[in-house]
């Protein structure tokens, strides 16, 4: 007993020491500690408001309980599955074209011509740079039925004008491609980091055993980088359904909103828009839940096929 | 793998033409912007004009400038944008040097406290709520301060910090008597230029091109950002003019107005990214860096 009480006084006086000895680094930690609490922990506190009635003049604490009003009302609505199905259908969308950047990549690796690599490669990631407010404006811009550059080329090979941007059908193509567009060189650069570790003696080895570039591309440059792969793969997968909620904003008009409605709009309308605070607070809660049960579930699965995995 | 048998030549020649053609593909239309910007508008939304400027004009650009709109909006872009890196780099750098000492006590509670906020999140309106409880609804701060700094950012800096700050030099000088305030001002930031360089760029090109914070938190048009005034010019005044058009009007006016609109319209585009396009090439090399750095596991 009495040799613990001094084992832990002994402790303690180490801890004071260290602190009085080091407290500018607490002090170095206290403008992020400050940030993260008010600006990350205090809204997770304040989620509570999705299960209760808020109202500003009662705060978050004195606003009333209602449990799981705002989530029935939400899933009971006739906008629930639109909702729903246009978030899930946008995004398994820019999922599915995930690989175009490692194929990029891998060609940029092949290039045996210096100064082109680095030309095709400052110049394809010049538009991950610019905004996008310019990006949709463009769109806009090329995409008019009347004046656009795209319509003209459409009549000029005889083929009626396409109202693209107030068209449910075209939305979905339109985001997704002008998404690609804005990152598809950027994407490049982690994969084409991986593909710089790889090990020149494999290549060696294969060379001599007669193996050609396209073998060697999938025999040794793939699987090489495939922890890469499979890292950007779960992490993209955390964000689903969040990706590109602002350019959906800015490209959704009264007449595509049958398929640009996603749950994130939906979010900003009911919420900032319309003040119906709780509400909205339960819709994005929902959405919330449903990524980071994504997250676990590819992260797990991840664990267990292929030995990469976050944690 | 049999059917993949090219000659290594053919690989080549075929593996430069899809490189070619992938960048022709995402070059084109910022060719056609720069072009547009300086061409009659007529030439333009005809389609006579598609790669060259045909019939040079610099209306756009006069009209660019005489818009007091835009100049009030690059002007607060401006100051928001320098604000919120000074900010950033405040919030950030302290942090991450603290992070990477291995005398600070309880160092996985706080990675833990800083990498839960990339998991979970309040999300868009219980933050709100915040930022208008704080009073800072319409407010410069409301800008900068929401967003300040990602737990990305720290992860990097301190682990740049623990590579290139070697642990005696830190050691040798608190011997000697220095403190952490002194060692960080005097010793780690000069040798950090690179990190500082990498995170302000960062944040900068974020701040400069963002909208949706402003789009929320401002009320005022005096304090609006070049963003917000972008997507009026670019997205909300091209329906206006849209459904203008089609109820027949006085059509001469109308042409005309869509005429200075899309003049307006790709030269105001160009200004605005004139400051990213002209610093990128130059930049290229610390972006990359930054991407590298972070995409180190931890």
């Amino acid at each position: 007993m009495a040799k613990d009480q001094s084992i832990q006084r002994g402790k303690r006086a180490t801890i004071k020491k260290s602190f009085q000895r080091n407290w500018q680094l607490y002090l170095f930690m206290m403008p992020v500690f400050l940030y993260f609490f008010i600006f990350h922990y205090i809204p997770m506190y304040g989620v509570q408001i999705a299960f209760k009635d808020y109202f500003a003049t009662l705060g978050i604490w004195g606003s009333e309980w209602v449990g799981f009003e705002h989530f029935e009302r939400f899933f009971s609505s006739y906008y629930f599955w639109r909702l729903l199905k246009n978030t899930i259908i946008l995004n398994l969308y820019m999922l599915v074209l995930f690989p175009l950047p490692i194929i990029l990549a891998l060609a940029f690796n092949e290039l045996r011509n210096g100064a082109f690599k680095k030309w095709t490669q400052t110049l394809t990631y010049a538009p991950h740079f610019i905004s996008v407010v310019v990006v949709v404006g463009m769109l806009v811009a090329f995409l008019d039925p009347n004046t656009g550059l795209i319509n003209h080329l459409l009549r000029a090979l005889g083929i009626d004008s396409i109202p693209f941007l107030t068209s449910p059908d075209w939305f979905r193509h339109i985001f997704v491609w002008s998404g690609q567009w804005q990152t598809l060189g950027w994407s490049t650069i982690i994969y084409l980091a991986a593909l710089a570790g790889v090990n020149p003696e494999l290549h060696e080895a294969a060379k001599v055993d007669g193996a050609t570039r396209m073998q060697r591309i999938f025999r040794i440059n793939i699987p090489s980088i495939m922890p890469t792969i499979v890292i950007l793969f779960i992490l993209n997968i955390g964000n689903f359904m969040q990706i590109g909620f602002e350019k959906v904003l800015l490209m959704q008009n009264t007449l595509n909103s049958e398929t640009s409605d996603v749950i994130q709009t939906f979010v900003y309308e009911t919420g900032i828009l319309e003040g119906q605070y709780s509400f909205a607070a339960a819709v994005g809660l929902f959405e919330s839940a449903i990524n980071i049960v994504l997250l676990i579930t590819v992260n797990q699965i991840a664990r267990k096929v292929s030995e990469n995995s976050l944690w | 793998m049999s059917k993949f048998s090219l000659s290594d030549k053919a690989f080549d020649r075929l593996n430069f033409l899809f490189v070619l053609l992938i960048t022709i593909i995402i070059i084109y239309p910022l060719i056609f912007v720069i072009s547009a910007s300086i061409s009659d508008p007529h030439a333009v939304n005809t389609g006579k004009m598609w790669l060259w400027p045909v019939d040079v004009t610099f209306e756009g650009f006069q009209r660019v400038f005489q818009n007091d709109a835009i100049w009030i909006g690059y002007k607060n872009t401006i100051l928001y944008t320098v604000v919120g890196v000074i900010v950033h780099l405040f919030v950030l750098l302290p942090a991450a040097y603290a992070l990477s000492r291995k005398e600070l006590m309880g160092k996985k509670a706080w990675l833990w406290f800083i990498l839960f906020t990339m998991l979970f999140n309040g999300g868009l309106i219980p933050t709100y709520l915040v930022v208008r409880n704080l009073q800072m609804l319409d407010t410069m701060w409301a800008i900068v301060i929401p967003g300040v700094v990602g737990a990305w950012s720290i992860l990097v800096a301190r682990t740049f910090f623990q590579q290139t700050i070697p642990d005696q030099l830190v050691e040798a000088a608190k011997i000697d008597g220095a403190s952490d305030i002194y060692l960080f001002f005097k010793v780690v930031l000069p040798l950090s230029m690179p990190i500082i360089a990498v995170m302000a760029l960062f944040h900068g090109v974020a701040l400069w091109n963002q909208y949706f914070n402003a789009l929320i938190y401002l009320r005022t048009e005096d304090k609006f950002p070049l963003q917000l005034i972008l997507r009026q010019i670019l997205i909300l005044n091209e329906v206006s003019a849209d459904s203008a058009s089609s109820a027949a009007g006085s059509a001469q006016s109308f042409a005309d107005q869509i005429k200075t609109a899309s003049l307006v319209k790709y030269a105001v585009i160009i200004v605005s990214a004139l400051p990213l396009l002209i610093v990128y090439p130059f930049l290229q090399r610390f972006f990359v860096k930054g991407v590298l750095i972070g995409s180190v596991k931890e």
